[in-house]
């Protein structure tokens, strides 16, 4: 550089910087890394201890790579008797594994199920509370609307109450309702949840939109609705996209009110993974794998669209 | 003479009612627009929250349908408010509170102020370092069990490994005096990057012609340090310490995973209780009294802390 910068560190400093900072960031991973492992080992493999974490080395440190784990999370089993098995050869490679310890696939496990839940769940939730969102936010950016900093402040203050409080009255109401345990019912309360971010960080977007693009449509002889999803949503898409993937990440992730709210047909992913059970205990390497496959989209959301979402992070933050 | 007249006015009608006559009127698309919102909200945050104080005065049992309510007035309150295991409870949270808090910010302003530094490739790392705040906490406490098993659990193996400890010697999950360490850990491990986004975002609002101002005037770069960064941090580290602190309030989903409370009712925090109290042991009238009692403590605390907030902004 030839511009003098007091600003700038020097050369040293960055390095030094960098250093520790990946340091951190692979410490960090050691977890992750460390389930994405275990989701391919065999259950001996899993809980023999000094762990083992070379893949494919026949040393003591190291394992052989199994998809017992994903077979497991994705399947039901049972035992048969020897004469069976010797009866029966074995279908297909999944079935193949599962033979070691004299089993037999029967069914699907309801994993596919559960994460399919989470899927329509997680999708619906966040395409309605963008929807309302952007609506509302638009309200908020562009028109003077009686006590709009009151309301605002209402629309945040509400979450700040722990799932818990207001558990109890859900509970109850959707149990009047025939709500509970249904997806729209987990829809609707995801984008309660969610539609207050969803209108602040919206609210920010638009405010951004300058005015005169707007009110040159509308002398162009646009409506109002119109100008609204002609000229202002195209130029709010990026904002739009920001914020579904944070409405989409915490209805991925939320726990308290699926585990209270649902049993079985609305179930999502975060209750059922715990509960798988081996034989002689919990699975391992089956719940592993499901936590794996369960946490990969939000990772690799993460890393795609790091831009905007580290953006929503501390501008959401920065403007409350 | 009527035609011009007609053309008058048309030309007299000011742009807006022309516009309402085509279309709905600005004020109604407002109403339309966020009158869903607000229905919503009502219906799902107000609404039951409105039933939860009313349910606080009454010794409803949820499980028993059939039983009429009786009003009991005061009677939860009063309870709550003398029950010694609940101020019990209330002070281990505000330890754990402390502890996790203070990592957090500890390492998080750490690390922001490294990644400040600009060295090639930090947005990359940026992006690892936040991967753990983004995933489900119910999962990452399913998982961080497994990782705390005795004996074959990597983090005893770990710290076997550097302190030559025995690994079947302690048990994070399982020990009275541990058990609170373990949950500060993983909450650390999650929550540090949101503290380091909020701080980098701080950093990076600093203009640099303060630093040059700085250097004109010769003050040494540990001076700059605390004459300059800190307080020009100082209201984004608090209002990430602000954010933690209700989240934390309201953490459930991690410590129902990774402990259950346990053992015994050591790190059974207050949201642990009040769903024993009101899905377990099904005693929601007295339960809707701890959730408003819970609720009331925390937005006074928040309030105050606000107010403490814009002072250090106004400065």
């Amino acid at each position: 550089m030839s511009s003098f910068s007091v600003t700038e560190p020097s050369k040293r400093t960055k390095w030094f910087a960098g250093a520790l900072v990946i340091t951190y960031a692979l410490i960090t991973m050691i977890p992750l890394v460390w389930i994405g492992l275990t989701g391919f080992k065999s259950p001996a493999d899993a809980i023999s201890y000094p762990p083992k974490y070379i893949i494919g080395s026949d040393s003591e440190a190291g394992f052989q790579p199994t998809l017992e784990g994903y077979v497991n999370l994705f399947t039901t089993r049972t035992r048969q008797t020897e004469e069976f098995l010797a009866n029966n050869p074995p279908e297909n490679w999944a079935d193949e594994i599962v033979r070691q310890y004299d089993m037999v696939i029967v069914g699907p496990s309801k994993f596919g199920e559960r994460f399919l839940n989470s899927v329509i769940i997680g999708f619906g939730s966040t395409f309605l509370s963008v929807l309302l969102g952007t609506q509302a936010a638009y309200a908020f950016s562009r028109f003077k609307i009686p006590l709009a900093d009151d309301l605002l402040f209402f629309i945040l203050s509400t979450r700040m109450m722990p799932p818990i409080a207001v558990a109890i009255p859900i509970f109850l109401m959707y149990r009047n309702l025939g709500l509970s345990d249904t997806h729209l019912g987990m829809i609707l309360l995801y984008t309660a949840v969610n539609i207050s971010l969803a209108v602040w960080l919206l609210k920010g977007f638009i405010d951004e939109i300058p005015r005169e693009y707007e009110e040159a449509a509308l002398i162009d002889g646009y409506t109002r609705f119109q100008a609204f999803y002609k000229v202002v949503l195209p130029q709010a898409a990026t904002g739009i996209a920001s914020t579904a993937i944070f409405c989409l990440i915490f209805a991925w992730n939320e726990y308290a009110f699926a585990v209270l709210l649902t049993t079985a047909n609305a179930q999502t992913a975060p209750p059922f993974i715990p509960t798988i059970i081996g034989v002689g205990g919990l699975d391992w390497p089956a719940i592993a794998a499901g936590v794996t496959i369960f946490l990969l989209p939000v990772m690799i959301f993460t890393i795609f669209l790091r831009k905007h979402l580290l953006r929503g992070i501390t501008f959401g933050a920065v403007r409350k | 003479m009527s035609d011009k007249t007609v053309d008058r006015v048309a030309a007299a009608t000011p742009v807006q009612v022309a516009r309402k006559i085509r279309g709905l009127s600005d004020r109604a698309i407002a109403w339309i627009f966020v009158a869903p919102t607000i229905f919503l909200l009502l219906a799902i945050n107000i609404f039951p929250l409105i039933w939860t104080i009313r349910l606080s005065f009454t010794n409803y049992k949820a499980n028993r349908i059939n039983r009429e309510p009786e009003w009991i007035g005061l009677r939860n309150y009063e309870r709550i408010l003398t029950d010694s295991d609940i101020w019990l409870n209330m002070q281990s949270k505000a330890h754990f509170q402390f502890w996790t808090i203070f990592f957090q910010v500890l390492i998080g302003f750490t690390l922001a102020w490294l990644i400040n530094k600009k060295f090639k490739g930090n947005d990359l790392w940026t992006t690892i370092i936040v991967l753990p705040m983004m995933l489900s906490p119910a999962v990452v406490g399913n998982f961080w069990k497994f990782l705390y098993q005795p004996q074959i659990g990597l983090f005893n193996y770990i710290i076997a490994f550097f302190t030559g400890k025995d690994p079947s010697s302690f048990e994070m999950l399982g020990q009275v005096n541990l058990a609170p360490w373990s949950i500060v850990i993983v909450d650390t491990w999650m929550w540090t990057p949101f503290v380091m986004l909020i701080c980098l975002a701080g950093l990076r609002s600093i203009p640099d012609y303060i630093y040059e101002a700085a250097e004109v005037d010769r003050a040494s770069k540990l001076r700059q340090f605390f004459t300059i960064t800190v307080p020009m941090v100082l209201p984004f580290l608090m209002l990430a310490v602000l954010f933690r602190g209700i989240e934390n309030f309201k953490m459930f989903d991690l410590v129902v995973q990774l402990t259950g409370g346990g053992p015994g009712s050591t790190t059974e925090l207050t949201s642990i209780n009040l769903k024993r109290e009101a899905f377990e042991k099904w005693r929601t009238g007295y339960a809707s009294a701890y959730a408003i009692v819970l609720f009331v403590t925390v937005f006074g605390l928040a309030s105050i802390y606000v107010k403490a907030l814009n002072k250090v902004k106004e400065r």
